[in-house]
């Protein structure tokens, strides 16, 4: 429901790095506990950088799965069905998270300058 | 083969031995601009990208944010919770008790009433001693689903800091968006509605897992539905063991002494 504004987030990153060179992808890392929709995402993509420089770039996501480690048994596991965090080995509720909340541009696809 | 490189700027290059690279451009392109133009012959141009690492994490703006908001509560002794619900859970209807509660118990309160269109909800609560300060999101800041921390930044203007010890967040009514965003606030609860049915808590673990505290509102309902209370409080388990659980109705006002101790509780720590 927010992606509009975190495109707007990703633009101005995207825009900051970019320096000045044409942008053909901007990759983002996005957890599997980030509650965004990756085709809205791309739907709000597409009408935050019209009519900008980085107009026709395209935003590739990579989906990091939840990741927890137990306490009660001290297993590292990842979560099939990120909904019900609990450790997957023991069913234990102590659990850290390793991994699944990323929300990262973690880099951008630039043309080669000759 | 290829050689790859960093610069000091972050960037990382791969070239071709041998290739000769002037890496200096300008940095005074205009905003809004293709670069186009600035590429001169197109017979020479080469259609290969390189990847640039960025690594920014994309909350990082807000985050700055929220936490410039928690350092000016910090600086006039003020505490914040960010109340957080679906919509018609009963924010609001809580908060004329809880606002009568803290004015009674010499506690100075202000609310920041988020919500896409209208005061209605600013207008429930005002003349019960606290100062109201109100958001529409829909006015100026897109519509949003949520608040966020520049949001409450702007909010921030409209009230007496030096008279305030504590700011309650009435944030939009929305059970995915406002979990996204720290606001600053040092707590944050929400108000879930026994009429949600039990399974909020696996549906919506992002919400049910960021707050301190969970109200079970409009238990005077219970005898009216098939609700199973233990389920629910099994489910919320599940998703946030420590969470602290009020169960309560802020129509008949039954219910709201430890809600409203949990609060000062919040306000003074």
């Amino acid at each position: 429901m927010h992606e509009l504004s975190l495109c707007r987030s990703v633009f101005d990153i995207a825009d900051r790095a970019r320096n000045g060179r044409r942008v053909t992808a901007v990759h983002l890392q996005v957890g599997q506990l980030r509650q965004v929709v990756p085709d809205t995402l791309v739907y709000c993509w597409g009408l935050v950088t019209d009519d900008s420089p980085l107009a026709g770039s395209k935003l590739e996501i990579d989906h990091v799965p939840v990741v927890l480690d137990c306490a009660d048994c001290s297993s590292r596991t990842t979560v099939a069905h990120s909904l019900v965090l609990v450790c997957a080995h023991c069913g234990g509720g102590s659990i850290t998270l390793v991994s699944g909340e990323e929300f990262m541009v973690t880099s951008l696809d630039v043309e080669k300058e000759n | 083969m290829g050689r790859f490189h960093r610069h000091d700027d972050g960037t990382e290059h791969e070239h071709e031995h041998g290739h000769a690279h002037e890496h200096e451009h300008g940095h005074g392109h205009g905003h809004g601009h293709s670069e186009e133009h600035d590429l001169g012959d197109m017979t020479s141009y080469e259609t290969g990208t390189e990847r640039i690492s960025v690594l920014e994490r994309i909350f990082d703006e807000n985050d700055r944010a929220a936490a410039a908001n928690r350092a000016t509560f910090d600086s006039h002794g003020i505490r914040c919770v960010n109340l957080m619900s679906s919509p018609g859970a009963g924010k609001t209807t809580l908060l004329v008790h809880t606002l009568t509660h803290l004015r009674d118990t010499g506690h100075r309160a202000a609310v920041i009433e988020g919500d896409i269109e209208t005061s209605i909800d600013a207008d429930r609560l005002q003349g019960l001693g606290a100062q109201i300060s109100l958001l529409n999101t829909g006015d100026g800041f897109g519509g949003e689903c949520h608040l966020d921390a520049p949001m409450i930044a702007k909010a921030l203007g409209k009230l007496d800091l030096d008279d305030l010890d504590l700011l309650l967040v009435e944030n939009v009514g929305n059970l995915v968006c406002p979990a996204e965003f720290d606001v600053g606030a040092h707590a944050s609860a929400m108000v879930y509605a026994i009429t949600e049915g039990e399974e909020k808590p696996l549906k919506y673990p992002v919400m049910f897992r960021s707050v301190d505290a969970v109200v079970i509102n409009k238990m005077d309902l219970l005898p009216h539905l098939d609700f199973n209370l233990d389920l629910f409080r099994t489910n919320l388990h599940q998703v946030n063991p420590d969470a602290a659980v009020f169960e309560l109705s802020a129509r008949t006002g039954e219910g709201l002494a430890g809600w409203h101790e949990w609060l000062i509780d919040a306000a003074t720590h």
